[in-house]
């Protein structure tokens, strides 16, 4: 006999255990006796295997691995101890599971004691079965389960019948030789085999459709005779809980008459005298009643049409909305939730109150009740609910906020009736909870903001006033640096002004304060400040007489550690300091982003897909093109990254604002080409940092690596090879020969896209006259080797832009 | 169906897990971590409902009430009634209290098995077997007897039956 394993007691383990200061320690005892319980094992010693079993199932439960045991398990089941059977029988359920091999070994110590006389061993055996059995088990045993159903003892009955709901889970094949035993057990008067019997007959009715309809015309009447006996039975001392009798088995054949009932106009008909008098009759100041309540409203939910009964439960769960209870209200939410699918106009009666439980205390209850609130807006009642949830967004607390504000942005967006309400609650959830707003919401205000040409004075003005009050709102002030950098001078001069707004007096210098505050802010993330130099060179054209600040507060970034802020800096401080000539044409406005466009790629980006195949790329509009080769250009001239506004369909317009420095008006170019022709009209001027990267092109090799550093750190997958050379193509193609573009008007010359000594890419290009945004792409293929191709296939990278 | 019944007290201690579908070990370690963060951060006078979702896969609910220094927690899924496994708790936790007579946390921690062999007669593959408590210990104690008076079996198998079937 091992030293070891006879020292230790169970009970001194544990207590062992518990003495453990630290985890090491622990881990020190557990160790030493798993070591002492393998000793045993392979002395295969047997006085003390029961107890070595039980030591076990604590060590598992403490989370050790116990694999080692697994063989004892079996070894104790099939001992003729009654103590041994239990412990095995334990150990069998929770230190093995059904994909186990060691599990087949077990099948005939069952098929014994299932047949054993002792009830008790029988009961465990049927235990061990509907806890673990496999599929393998449940064909072997199926019989032996199917007999003990008619057993002398209800106990084993009742265990027998959830057996068989495992049985049949695991091989629906068999619920065939289960149906007449249901009927049977569906006579019993025993409570417990009663219960049982019903939970078989609804989880037959679940895996078998031949099984409902034989229940449906069988028992119905029968059921409803039951809970008719059940509901006006005597007072059953043993099942009362809390005043009720046997709220359980009310329970059950609730369940059941649901899934007969649903679907069935008969069978609903034949339960709604007694579904009926349930919801009027049961007590409802104990958690007893309510269960058999919530449990009538769920059925009456789901059996076939009966208007009566369907505002009898509305109106329960209305009373249990404002009960005091918080897991009474947490159920009627949840059944509320059910209830919407079937009869949306009832829940939206007690909107008010599902409105007030969205304030609750209880996190589970607001969160569910939030949920509910979403699946109950639509146009007519959008704004007064809308109004409810956001200034309740001012009060609530910090874990809910990011919940709350994801879901008002998503109803603002999905339901707003117009836009100006759209911009209003946009800049209330700014101002108050901006920290939780998600990049695309903002991003799509910026869009929508843009597009809203009427309302641009007017969301710049709200902007200014918002972020007087609330300035520690990241995202609102983004938005806000934004609008001032774009629409500054309608904030200082009033325009457009709206019958509803207030006029108010902002000098040039108060809009520069703004968005000087903002740039000195460190608490504020880098790309909010890179937004606020781009702002100010906007505001240094605008308002020239805030020119000489702006530059200086500009230059104070030229030492700047943070080398995004850094190079701004410099570029934007020689632009205001050398170019003033071309200075007003650089930051002319944005151009408007096209909502479809930019909702579409919304879309597009979050089902994830960068297609990569020709297909794709020949599909697109020119614009979609324009932007996957001049993305990374206008990120290093111009934008952060995450810029609001990413070059759209107008990609061509938007290289024309950074680069054209000639032309005086940016509407009259649609053209890539010729902007970027423009730009070499005049000649270049040296030592600018910003026409040096423009000026790639007069040297192969930098722009090469240049642009293929860009592009590789824009295209997140690994075929960045593509984009490289043919951004090179664009550019050098023109780049000799500035002059000849400027006379064939608008037309590109073809591309030669790629040139090895196997394969030649042309791409020939042509607009549409009817949609000039619009170019059309055509892809030549030319085979020079001798070898004949088969399952080509072109890859177009096109760089994801964050919008 | 019911996913699982774990007591754990207060300091996020198992004292008794029953997963009625598989976990692995370090997985179920995992899960309880998981449900004490939860528990501990939730406040008095709140429901006893949380979602579990994110662990148990969708509609599935979380039940817990604590007695003493103990947390119960139920696990289910949206085939059982979230009030009648509130009063199912009721009745374990009931039927511990007569089967130890005042039940503490030591009770528990020292007789495990002893609770397992009680939750086996409460539920079984995670359907609810029985709701009286009485009829709970009375199976229970019969199980007891039998374990006591080993010879018992042999000798007199219909004598015990006709005992329980009392």
């Amino acid at each position: 006999m091992n030293p070891f394993s006879s020292g230790t007691r169970l009970r001194d383990m544990i207590r062992a255990i518990r003495a453990c200061k630290t985890a090491a320690e622990e881990r020190a005892v557990i160790r030493k006796e798993c070591a002492s319980i393998r000793a045993a094992i392979s002395d295969n010693d047997q006085t003390f295997r029961h107890r070595n079993l039980a030591k076990l199932m604590f060590i598992h439960m403490l989370g050790y691995p116990t694999h080692f045991g697994q063989m004892e398990c079996l070894k104790l089941i099939a001992a003729p101890g009654f103590a041994e059977k239990r412990i095995g029988y334990l150990g069998l359920m929770l230190l093995l599971d059904e994909r186990q091999e060691v599990l087949m070994l077990v099948t005939n110590s069952l098929k014994q004691d299932l047949n054993q006389n002792n009830q008790h061993i029988v009961g465990l055996a049927l235990c061990a079965l509907g806890n673990i059995c496999s599929a393998d088990m449940a064909r072997d045993l199926a019989p032996e389960v199917e007999k003990l159903l008619q057993f002398r003892d209800p106990n084993i009955r009742k265990k027998a019948a959830l057996c068989s709901i495992r049985i049949i889970k695991k091989v629906p094949d068999l619920a065939d030789n289960f149906v007449d035993p249901v009927v049977s057990l569906l006579k019993e008067k025993h409570h417990g085999v009663l219960l049982t019997g019903i939970q078989l007959c609804t989880d037959l009715c679940k895996v078998n459709e031949e099984a409902l309809e034989y229940f449906r015309k069988k028992c119905t009447e029968g059921l409803v005779r039951s809970l008719k006996d059940v509901v006006n039975s005597p007072y059953v001392p043993e099942y009362d809980i809390s005043g009720i009798a046997d709220p359980f088995l009310h329970i059950r054949l609730l369940r059941v008459l649901r899934i007969l009932g649903h679907g069935d106009a008969d069978a609903s008909d034949c339960m709604s005298d007694i579904l009926a008098q349930v919801a009027t009759k049961t007590e409802s100041h104990k958690n007893a009643g309510n269960a058999i309540l919530y449990e009538c409203v769920g059925t009456i939910m789901s059996v076939e049409d009966n208007g009566g009964l369907r505002v009898l439960a509305i109106n329960i769960l209305g009373r249990f909305l404002s009960n005091r209870d918080n897991n009474i209200r947490y159920v009627a939410l949840n059944m509320l939730m059910k209830a919407i699918a079937v009869d949306a106009q009832a829940v939206q009666r007690h909107r008010a109150t599902i409105l007030e439980c969205v304030k609750d205390l209880d996190a589970s209850i607001r969160k569910r009740a939030l949920e509910l609130v979403y699946l109950l807006v639509n146009e007519s009642n959008v704004k007064p609910l809308m109004k409810e949830l956001v200034d309740y967004l001012e009060v609530s607390d910090q874990g809910f906020k990011g919940d709350l504000t994801a879901k008002i942005c998503s109803i603002v967006e999905k339901f707003s009736p117009d836009k100006i309400w759209y911009i209003d609650q946009m800049l209330k959830v700014l101002s108050e909870a901006g920290n939780f707003v998600k990049a695309s919401v903002w991003h799509a205000l910026v869009v929508v903001i843009t597009n809203a040409s009427n309302l641009q004075g007017y969301s710049v003005r709200s902007l200014y006033r918002a972020i007087q009050i609330s300035r520690d709102q990241e995202t609102l002030i983004r938005v806000a640096v934004w609008c001032i950098g774009e629409y500054g001078d309608m904030l200082v001069n009033n325009i457009e002004m709206l019958d509803i707004e207030e006029p108010i007096t902002v000098t040039e210098s108060d809009a520069v304060d703004v968005v000087e505050i903002a740039i000195k802010n460190h608490s504020l993330n880098l790309t909010t400040r890179a937004m606020c130099l781009i702002a100010l060179l906007k505001l240094s054209s605008r308002f020239p007489s805030c020119s000489q600040r702006i530059k200086e507060i500009i230059a104070q970034y030229k030492g700047s550690l943070l080398l995004e802020l850094q190079q701004r800096s410099v570029e934007f401080n020689s632009i205001i300091g050398k170019h003033k000539n071309i200075r007003s044409a650089l930051v002319e406005r944005m151009p408007v982003l096209d909502e479809a466009t930019y909702n579409g790629r919304r879309a597009r980006s979050a089902s994830a897909a960068v297609s990569t195949s020709l297909e794709f790329a020949s599909n697109l509009s020119n614009g979609v093109i324009a932007r996957t080769d001049v993305a990374p250009l206008v990120d290093l001239l111009d934008m952060g990254a995450d810029e609001p506004v990413p070059p759209c369909s107008s990609g061509g317009n938007f290289l024309l604002d950074l680069i054209d420095v000639d032309m005086p008006s940016s509407s009259s170019q649609s053209d890539v080409l010729l902007d970027l022709l423009s730009a070499w009209s005049p000649p270049p001027q040296k030592g600018s940092p910003t026409t040096d990267i423009i000026l790639l092109n007069q040297d192969d090799k930098p722009s090469v690596n240049a642009l293929d550093i860009l592009s590789s750190s824009m295209v997140p997958s690994g075929e960045a090879k593509p984009t490289g050379p043919y951004m090179m193509d664009l550019l050098d193609v023109f780049g000799p020969n500035p002059a000849t573009p400027e006379e064939s008007g608008p037309t590109f010359p073809p591309i030669v896209a790629y040139e090895s000594s196997a394969l030649t890419i042309i791409f020939n290009f042509s607009k549409r006259p009817e949609n000039p945004q619009m170019t059309d792409i055509e892809a030549m293929f030319t085979n020079k080797s001798s070898d004949v191709y088969t399952d080509f296939v072109f890859q177009a990278a096109v760089p994801k832009v964050n919008a | 169906m019911i996913r699982a019944v774990i007591v754990m007290n207060d300091q996020g201690k198992p004292r008794l897990v029953k997963f009625y579908e598989h976990q692995p070990v370090e997985k179920q370690q995992e899960i309880i971590r998981s449900i004490y963060g939860v528990l501990c951060s939730r406040a008095e006078n709140v429901s006893n409902f949380v979602q579990a979702d994110s662990t148990f896969g969708p509609d599935t609910r979380l039940v817990y009430k604590t007695f003493a220094t103990l947390y119960f927690i139920v696990i289910f899924d949206d085939s059982e009634n979230e009030l009648a496994i509130l009063d199912l708790m009721q009745v374990f936790v009931e039927t511990l209290d007569k089967c130890f007579s005042n039940v503490c946390e030591l009770d528990i921690v020292f007789n495990f098995n002893k609770v397992h062999t009680i939750l086996d007669e409460i539920i079984l593959g995670g359907q609810v077997i029985e709701m009286s408590s009485s009829e709970v210990v009375k199976a229970v104690d019969g199980i007891s007897w039998l374990e006591k008076n080993p010879n018992s079996i042999i000798r007199v198998p219909k004598s015990i039956s006709g005992w329980q079937g009392r």
